[in-house]
């Protein structure tokens, strides 16, 4: 028997995953459906499929991630594909000119599937429009970072069962954060009722029509919320007047016991990770039993398997 | 009109433009006449130049269409020196004459910088030599476009420049604005100033708000550029310099040159035809030739745009034309070139408002002629009796898809492309001279 025939199948039409915009909430559910395949099939001895094989990935990351890229490796590789890693490390003003070029450059190697992380919002999908293969944003500057937002919905869901209904509070640098952006529209459109929780200098402006309620304080905040989603906050948002110290941040807007409490007290905690220990989550609070930490990283590769699956139907032959 | 061939001398015998819709915004004239063209001035007009009455003259039928001045756009980046590969001083000018544009004020942010005598000198020769039509250009207030030391403001106007901006920056220092102000004054220069706080404006790169958000781009609140505004209005009272605000975009800055303007302050404001015609909705996905300084806006701040232009409250209309080659635009949002070609769209964009309804067709030809012409103290952008002979002959309605390729500008960086326009120049007349005749490709 085809082991390719198991896979539920997916209504998902698209050549690309560029973000969570544009995809329905049929399309949502399809990849969360597929993604609970994988995570099965990881957790089995036997973990491979052979999908992907004959196929090439390239991860092509412009800012490094370990997580994100191994994960992605990991996903490939189990579907039977060659992976193949790029990093690009850039700091200078020239770095655009080389994203074509790299494009054009990659697609002469005839890869099959880009997985491509982008300091620049929208670079991604720029990429996209000079390439013949399938693309995946595994993160573009503030913008999107869909695989992201699908393990959490993913995580979520394993736990609490639905999405719908539930109050899901995303706390942090909302500002610059592409984690949140995905999280919102993506749980908007299974009906999760979201909040943000970010001191007016993190918040984006225009924030509240995405639909989520804007709170200033995590002790309104987080009042009653099914989920607590912690967000990272980059040092360098200390030297740019955005925070004035890590302590001050801290005492406000910290994940301690003391503010969790006022969550559901099933809520489960999460951060997509690299954490900052005792900047926007209490150490003892990231190990606690309610936090979902550890669980998003093997979600993470579950979608990012059923994603690559997703997008390899419609792969040319 | 056939008769007419373009070329580079100025006609021997006098030429007579008749059957004409004569719009003079400056004197209110709108009415049938003909124009009498010698020694490259309007030697006369009304409606008693006809046909049968011109004498020797050379007769062009212009079939009832609408003659105004030639227009006079006070913001062209032309690319020399030290940009040639995105524009000379030759194809903006051919880009300008297919637009109706007979005057263009060239910006100072050049390399190097339009900071001297001698570059202002260049400029004026490479013009006299290269270009159809007439070219001013517009000198840095600051040494270098640094906002620190004044520039030699005296000698530089000596020289020829019309005006003193300082590129697409503000001048971060009141005490040096005060005294640019102050000492521009002593010669009758005018300040042309971009108006961007570089603090609040730093790393944005659209208008702030909900698009931005979505795009996850940072934007730049329309405070950056009225907390600019406001404060060189204080430095205007203060000294009462001219002073001419380059590009307002929004709502808010409209409302605050209104204020100056009934507080009889020697304040005027220009607009680009960017910001009268599309919105920061328009940028959809991530597209690059809607980048631009200031940034396009809200609806409801374009809709404030156009409404000054309608109550005169916005004097200029500028193409603000920046062309940017393929290696400028083809990057992502964030790093990509601000700036968009505008010279050859920027009447039929402009027309936009007229057929809308939104801006009667004088008020409309006034912002692209008399206004400008008279804050730079030029004789031209006016139909009258011994003014020079920069007129442009304008069809309507003529509706034609924009086709990049088909510009004369070097660099095809057009946010109008492949946008149908109705109305564009059919003849351009540069001191008499022909400069630019529509030609109808057979079949379109």
């Amino acid at each position: 028997m085809s082991i390719a025939a198991e896979a539920p199948t997916v209504s998902f039409s698209h050549r690309h995953l560029l973000g969570i915009e544009g995809l329905s909430r049929g399309e949502i559910v399809a990849l969360l459906d597929l993604s609970e395949e994988a995570a099965k099939l990881s957790r089995q001895i036997a973990k491979k499929r052979d999908d992907l094989r004959g196929r090439t990935l390239i991860n092509l990351f412009f800012e490094a991630s370990t997580r994100t890229q191994s994960s992605f490796e990991l996903a490939g590789k189990r579907l039977g594909a060659d992976v193949m890693n790029m990093s690009i490390p850039t700091s200078s003003v020239q770095k655009g000119e080389t994203l074509i070029d790299t494009a054009v450059t990659l697609n002469a190697m005839r890869p099959d599937i880009l997985v491509v992380r982008h300091h620049a919002a929208g670079a991604v999908e720029l990429l996209a429009q000079k390439v013949d293969c399938s693309v995946i944003n595994a993160g573009d500057g503030s913008h999107e970072h869909p695989t992201q937002a699908l393990l959490d919905a993913l995580t979520i869901r394993r736990h609490k069962g639905r999405i719908e209904g539930l109050i899901v509070a995303i706390c942090g640098d909302i500002l610059h954060s592409r984690v949140a952006r995905s999280n919102i529209l993506l749980l908007n459109a299974l009906g999760a009722r979201v909040r943000v929780i970010a001191p007016s200098t993190l918040l984006a402006s225009g924030i509240e029509r995405l639909g989520v309620e804007v709170y200033s304080s995590m002790w309104e905040g987080l009042a009653d919320a099914d989920i607590v989603m912690m967000l990272r906050l980059q040092r360098e948002r200390m030297t740019s007047s955005l925070v004035p110290s890590q302590r001050e941040y801290f005492h406000f807007f910290g994940l301690d016991f003391e503010k969790l409490a006022r969550a559901k007290p099933d809520a489960l905690v999460m951060h997509p990770g690299p954490m900052n220990r005792g900047v926007e989550i209490d150490s003892n609070v990231a190990d606690d039993a309610r936090s979902v930490i550890r669980e998003q990283v093997e979600m993470g590769v579950a979608v990012r398997m059923a994603v690559l699956q997703a997008l390899a139907r419609h792969l040319p032959n | 009109m056939q008769a007419l061939t373009p070329g580079p001398r100025t006609p021997a015998r006098p030429i007579a433009l008749v059957n004409a819709r004569l719009i003079d915004p400056a004197s209110g004239l709108d009415a049938l006449g003909g124009v009498l063209i010698a020694d490259g001035i309007v030697a006369d007009l009304g409606p008693h130049i006809a046909a049968g009455t011109a004498g020797n003259a050379e007769i062009v039928d212009c079939g009832g269409r609408v003659l105004a001045p030639g227009f006079v756009d006070m913001m062209v980046f032309a690319g020399e020196p030290g940009h040639e590969h995105r524009e000379t001083l030759a194809t903006a000018s051919r880009a300008a004459a297919a637009g109706g544009v007979t005057t263009i004020v060239c910006m100072p942010d050049t390399e190097p910088v339009i900071d001297d005598v001698a570059l202002v000198d260049f400029i004026r020769r490479r013009a006299r030599d290269t270009a159809l039509v007439n070219v001013h250009p517009m000198a840095a207030m600051t040494k270098g476009l640094m906002g620190e030391e004044m520039a030699e403001i005296g000698l530089l106007r000596d020289a020829g420049a019309i005006a003193f901006g300082n590129g697409k920056t503000s001048l971060a220092s009141a005490k040096v604005m005060r005294n640019v102000l102050a000492y521009a004054k002593d010669f009758g220069a005018l300040i042309v100033h971009h108006l961007e706080d570089p603090t609040l404006a730093k790393d944005g790169v659209m208008n702030e708000g909900e698009v931005a958000t979505r795009l996850g781009l940072r934007g730049i609140p329309s405070a950056a550029e009225t907390i600019i505004l406001e404060r060189d209005i204080r430095l205007v009272e203060l000294t009462g310099g001219r002073y001419h605000a380059g590009q307002i975009s929004c709502r808010a800055s409209l409302d605050i040159v209104r204020a100056a303007k009934q507080r009889g302050l020697p304040v005027t404001c220009g607009v680009s035809i960017n910001h009268l015609t599309l919105n920061e909705n328009d940028i959809g996905p991530y597209r690059t030739f809607f980048k631009m300084k200031p940034p396009l806006r809200s609806e409801d701040d374009r809709r404030a745009m156009v409404e000054g232009v309608a109550s005169g409250d916005i004097d200029v209309i500028v193409s603000a034309h920046d062309p940017r080659g393929a290696e400028g635009k083809r990057r992502p949002f964030a790093e990509a070139a601000d700036g968009a070609a505008g010279l050859e769209t920027l009447l039929g964009a402009a027309l936009r408002l007229y057929h809308n309804g939104d801006v009667p067709l004088p008020r409309l030809l006034q912002a692209l002629t008399a206004n400008p012409a008279r804050l730079l103290g030029l004789e031209s952008g006016r139909l009258a009796r011994g003014a020079p002979a920069d007129l442009v002959l304008i069809d309507l309605d003529a509706p034609w898809v924009v086709e990049p390729e088909r510009l004369c500008s070097k660099s095809k960086n057009t946010p109008f492309d492949a946008a149908r326009l109705q109305g564009r120049a059919l003849l351009t007349l540069v001191a008499g001279r022909l400069v630019y005749i529509y030609a109808a490709e057979p079949g379109r």
